[in-house]
Order: structure tokens, then sequence, then C-alpha cells
């Protein structure tokens, strides 16, 4: 502690002499200094690489040994005769991984806000043991992305769980993983096992703060409980709703880490995501080329900012709502 | 005058015990089996016997070799010495240890017929040596052939005669799958140069795919298709991800199994006297039965601050008595030309099943087609490699033609070379 208190002594008289010259903004510069250091370290200054490495070619590493190409990289991803058809395209297992991301966020978040609100609405009930339900609910967030992936891994594999079970009620077993729907479904299910608890929890805080004479207004009334869904608690729900919607898009623009340990991209490309397309062009692969993995890092993290302004409107708009 | 005298003999202590401070040595190594144990125990007493160097060795995984190494080595880092088994693409990276070695002459008559695989084209560096020689091939599970009551193929026999009889065994046996393949495109060189495939042009850089590699390659798939290769190894996984099936094989999941002499340790760990299995070298295709050679080498990095302490802890671990002591606990080929021409190696191994499989290995290493020998030494084969992995598992998995997957192929290595270029 002797330090952090000699420290305190020292810099409160320069603090206080910074404060009389410069007032209230020298002071707000001073507290935001520390965090927008690292912030620049760690995200502006690797942004501002990734953004030239797209505009370079070549297959050197380091940025001062690659060769400036413009938008060559930009121009090779996006060169298509019919975007709905990669095999067209220059690059057909990028155009591949945007159209498995695509298919992906709109089955995973259509399924993550569905599961997610019945959820919320089942524990917002005086249920037995309401308390241990949202911790079991929950418990699956604190997960490592990689220990849900090797976990349902073993459970899907040749000799895993499920198929010990579907052999033992006398099935045949199915080889999950290998096959592009159930391959592709498992990925859809195993985040949305993953990542429903924080979601839950979002909207299950909506739930409690929804006034409850309305409800007993309804009651008064004998209003049916579907009408009072529909009435009350969704229009009320809206504004968490709305942001559940846009998290659970941005997260499922990023999935990567439980897909990847979960199926490997495969089978063929069946379940390879832009992340992973990524992942790969940029480190992993033999084909390795940094400048077309950073251009199609940038065209991903500009659908992300995207998504992110359209989060944040939502957010102000909720909150604009709350203060009505 | 006394404060003269103390400071004076403290500045002789503080030297002294600098002069005391040992160098570091960094290895960076990955292990297939037991090696990491066996040369830790190595190094210590190394250590024991040379209090001045300090050998730190970090076990790290086979992935951090292939995706952190090459970013550190092209910022000019990373470690002093490291195991990689891709050598020639990285060779520029590499430190030529002869002004420090103590003895270049007996590096080059010990380990100079695979120099070149870790030197740039035309130098004459001595860079490191082959921790082992790998050699790939089949390895086949006799109990169930056995209880199928199928017989082995012979000595010269193809790969349509070997999936064949694998097939029976399979059938009979009620397996899933009659044979697996690693899920590497080093893995199906062989075959495909035993059917003609040429990789390597007139000009040194790569050819397109031939008819040779068509040949083994669309076997290859119609067998996925038939359902008697393993699709877990090659289907279920996207871009060039490394996958064995060692474990199918350990499990007793397929008869047939074609990955290499790296895997004898593993296996015999794993299977124990589970069942018997041997290694049958490669099958044959139309030109040849031909393997893939290669291996693992330990190099010196040329961004060290202490060639003269990496060279003494390198010409320690390429001493015979070291290489030797290596390679009978770890079960590795030794690339060491004195140990291999003495040939009195004793292999330290209670299994049965393990001397046979590494003689056969060696035996098969007298086979490979000179093509196969022209790759280690070659930068381009680690794209080939990678292009056909990549590709060939799309067709595996339905997303393209043979076709397709032949000019696409051809497409992402002139890619790569006219990045390179």
């Amino acid at each position: 502690m002797l330090p952090f208190v000699l420290a305190a002594r020292v810099l409160e008289p320069v603090l206080a002499l910074w404060q009389r010259r410069t007032g209230h903004a020298g002071m707000i510069a001073v507290f935001l200094i520390p965090n927008m250091t690292i912030f620049g370290i760690f995200v502006i200054v690797p942004l501002v690489l990734n953004l030239l490495y797209s505009f370079t070619g070549g297959a050197e590493i380091l940025l001062e040994q690659r060769p400036w190409v413009g938008m060559q990289q930009y121009e090779r991803l996006l060169d298509c005769q019919n975007h709905l058809q990669p095999m067209t395209c220059r690059e057909d297992q990028f155009w591949r991984a945007v159209h498995n991301t695509a298919r992906f966020v709109l089955s995973q978040v259509a399924l993550m806000v569905t599961v997610s609100m019945i959820t919320a609405l089942i524990l917002n009930r005086r249920i037995a043991g309401r308390g241990l339900w949202r911790a079991v609910f929950f418990f699956p967030v604190l997960l490592s992305p990689v220990v849900v992936g090797l976990i349902w891994r073993w459970i899907l594999q040749r000799e895993g769980l499920l198929n010990l079970i579907v052999v033992r009620l006398g099935g045949d077993p199915v080889i999950w993983l290998n096959d592009r729907f159930w391959a592709f479904a498992a990925a859809v299910g195993v985040s949305t096992w993953a990542h429903m608890g924080f979601y839950t929890l979002i909207l299950l805080a909506g739930l409690q703060a929804i006034p409850r004479d309305l409800y007993e207004a309804a009651e008064m009334d004998a209003t049916p409980p579907s009408r009072v869904f529909w009435r009350i608690t969704l229009p009320l729900l809206g504004p968490n709703l709305a942001v559940v919607l846009v998290l659970a898009l941005i997260r499922a623009v990023q999935i990567f880490d439980e897909a990847y340990v979960l199926t490997g991209g495969g089978p063929g490309t069946a379940t390879m995501f832009m992340t992973q397309y990524i992942y790969e062009v940029g480190f992993a692969s033999f084909l390795r080329n940094p400048g077309l993995a950073a251009a199609a890092s940038i065209l991903m993290g500009g659908l992300l900012v995207v998504l992110t302004l359209i989060q944040l409107a939502l957010s102000r708009r909720a909150e604009r709502m709350r203060q009505r | 005058m006394k404060r003269l005298w103390l400071g004076l003999s403290a500045l002789v202590l503080a030297a002294a015990s600098a002069q005391a401070e040992p160098v570091p040595v960094r290895i960076l190594w990955y292990s297939d089996g037991n090696e990491g144990e066996v040369i830790s125990e190595l190094l210590d007493r190394f250590e024991a016997a040379n209090p001045d160097i300090d050998v730190i060795l970090e076990n790290v995984a086979f992935q951090v070799i292939q995706e952190q190494l090459p970013v550190q080595l092209a910022s000019g880092t990373g470690p002093d010495i490291a195991r990689v088994t891709n050598l020639k693409a990285q060779a520029e990276h590499w430190l030529d240890m002869r002004p420090y070695l103590a003895d270049p002459a007996y590096w080059e008559a010990n380990f100079g017929d695979r120099l070149d695989w870790m030197r740039e084209d035309g130098s004459d560096a001595i860079t490191g040596f082959m921790t082992q020689l790998t050699m790939t091939g089949g390895f086949v599970n006799l109990t169930l052939f056995e209880q199928a009551g199928v017989a082995l193929p012979g000595p010269e026999a193809t790969w349509d005669e070997w999936i064949e009889a694998s097939r029976q065994v399979m059938e009979s046996q009620g397996l899933p799958a009659a044979f697996a393949i690693d899920r590497s495109g080093h893995r199906i060189t062989g075959p495909n140069l035993s059917y003609g495939a040429n990789y390597i042009g007139p000009d040194g850089l790569p050819a397109p795919v031939d008819e040779g590699t068509m040949a083994f390659v669309s076997r290859l798939v119609e067998w996925t298709g038939q359902g008697l290769m393993l699709p877990d190894t090659w289907v279920s996984a996207a871009g060039t991800t490394y996958r064995a099936a060692a474990d199918d094989f350990a499990n007793g999941t397929i008869p047939f199994y074609y990955s290499g002499s790296w895997q004898v340790a593993n296996l015999s760990a794993k299977i124990g006297d589970a069942f018997d299995w041997a290694a049958i070298g490669s099958p044959c295709g139309t030109v040849g039965c031909s393997g893939m050679p290669g291996g693992a080498g330990l190099v010196a990095i040329r961004y060290t601050q202490h060639p003269e302490a990496v060279a003494r802890v390198m010409d320690y671990l390429a001493s015979e008595p070291v290489v030797r002591e290596f390679s009978e606990r770890t079960l590795f080929l030794p690339a060491h030309a004195g140990i291999v021409a003495a040939g009195d190696l004793a292999f330290r191994s209670e299994d049965p099943n393990v001397p046979p499989a590494l003689e056969r290995f060696v035996q098969a290493s007298r086979e490979t087609l000179p093509a196969a020998n022209a790759l280690p030494a070659w930068q381009w084969a680690n794209t080939y490699y990678g292009a056909l992995v990549t590709r060939i598992s799309q067709v595996m998995a339905g997303e393209l033609s043979l076709d397709q997957a032949r000019e696409l192929i051809d497409r992402d290595i002139a890619d790569q070379v006219a990045a390179a270029r």
C-alpha cells in the first residue's frame, strides 16, 4: 500500500496545480489519458496497421517490406460474376464464408432471440428453484468458447455421447459433424446454448421493469394471456428486445472460436465463417496472404460498424422511452 | 582510502558475478511423442557440464511453430534454436554456424545429405541437423485382418489391392471405414508420385497439377464417396487444418492407416497389447511404391545474440552419443550417417511390434522415387501441399468437381508464387 500512498501524495499537488491552470476540462483530459493510451495502443494502432496492410501485397510479413498495391486486394475479394454463386468469384472461399455467415446470422439470431425470450418469460414467473434455474441458464456464458466447442465435439463425434444414446435406443449412429446440415445446425445450436444466458438476463431485467399494475388491470379485465403478451409485455419489452437483437447480430457475425473448435469449418467449407477465412488466410494456411486477410477483415469491420451504429441508435431510443 | 578499497571490492565482485551469469539459450520445441522429455533430460546433462550456459526449453504446440514462429522470425526476433518442419521456406532466417562449430567437417560427414533441406538454394551453410528422419507409410491392424480371414496383400501390392483387402475386413468386422490417410498434402504426395505425379516444373517453380496427381486424388475421392475412407479426417475440416487418424487406428476403427514413421511410438503407447499391428511401407502406384521422406530439423536462428553458445548446444545435441540415445528412446529414425551405417541402434521398446515396424520404414526409405527425395529441399512444397488439401477436401464434401479443384489448385499456387516474386 505504501508505494500507492506515496504516489498519491506526490501526485496530489501536481494535479491540484494542473486543475488550477486548466480547469475542469483539463482534469477530464487527465483522467481520460490512461484509458485512451491503452485504447490507442491496442485498438487504434492495430486498426490503422490493418488498414495499411490491406493496401499491400506480397508474401512478406513486415509492413515495410510489403509493396503498395492500392485497392487490389479489395478488388480481388469483390471480383464476382454473381455474388450469389461463390464459384464465379475470384476468391470463392471468401464468398462461401460470407454466405455461411449470412445464413448463420439469420438462423442463430432468430433462434437466440426466441429461446432467450421464452426462457426469460419462464424465469420471470414464480417457479420453484427460480434462482437455481437462472444460474443454470447463465452458467454456459462463463465458459471459455474453446471449452464449449470441445464439450460439444465430444458429445457429437462418431463415438460421442449422443451416438451412444442413439445406439442404446436402437438407432444407427449418425456422424453429425460430417453432415453439412447437421454440422451447421450444431454450430447454430451450440453457439445459442453458449450465449443465451446473457441475452436472457437482459430480457429478464426488462420484464421486471414492466409495472405490475398493468398486469393487474389486465387480470381484472380477464384479458387472455396471449393478448397480455402481445399488447403489454412485447411492446414494453421492445427496447430491450432491440438491444438483444443487435448485440446478438454483432456477436453472430463475429462467430469463430466455438465453431472452429467444434467443426473446423467443415464438412468441406459448410461451417467456415468470415472470421475463420480471415484467420486461415492471414495466419494458419501455407497459402498465407496477410494483405488479403487484412482487406477481408476491413470489410467485415465495416459491417460491424454499421451494426454497432444501429445498436447505439436503438439504445438511445430505448433510453428516451424509459425517461418518458 | 578504506572507502576506495570497499568501492573497488564491490566493483570486482559485481564484475565476477556478471561473468558467472550463464548465457541464456532459448529452444522452441514441439513434440509428437516423448521427445520433449528425452531432450529435456539430455539438456540437463549439458547444463550440468556447462554451467556457463542456461538452456531454456520451451515446449509448445506444433501450431505455435507453424503460425507464431514465422511472425517472430520476420520481425528479427524469436528463439535461439527451434525445431521446425518447414525448413526450406524459412531458410533465410537460419544461422550459418560454421564459424562457431567445433568441427564443421563432422557435421558435413554425418548430416551432409540433408543440409540442403535447411539452407537457401546455392548456399553451403550449416544451419542445423535433422532430429529425426521420417518416412510416410502404412500401418495395418493384423488382428482385424486375421479375424476377417483376409490375407495381407503382398509387398508389391497396389493401392487398389490394399483398399480392396481393407474393404473386405471392414465388411467382415462391421467397421465404419476401411482406411484413413492423415489430412495433409504431404501425406498424399507419396501416393501421387507413385502414380507418376511431378510437382516441380522445369524452371523450378510449381508445375500444373498433372495426370499422376489426378490418378490418385480421383481414387481418394471415389473411395471417400464409397464410404471406404473414414470421412472424419479429410471431410470434416476446412482449409489446411492438419488432422491425423492415429486415434481411429489405435481404437480399432479402421484396419489400414496411412501416416508415417513418427507414429510408431505413439501407436505403440496407445495400442499396447490390444491388437497386433505392422508397418507395411507404401502401397504401389503405376510407377513406384514411394513414400515421402521428411522430418523435423533443429536449426539455429540467425537473430541470436549468443551464436557461440548456440553452436555449443548444437554441437552437443548433434554429437553421436546424444543422437544415438535420443533415437533409441524416442523410436525416431536417426539422420546421422555414422549411426545409420553402424546399424546397431537398440530401440528401447518392449513392444514386439516396434522393431519390425521401424525396420520396415528404414527399408521403405530405400524405395522412394527421386521426385520424392527432391521435394523436402523445394521451397514451394508446402504451398503445393496446402492447395491440395484445401481443394480436395471440398471435392470430397461435394462442393467442387475434380476438374474445378484441379483448376483452383493451380490458381491458388500461382497466386502464392506471384505474391512471393
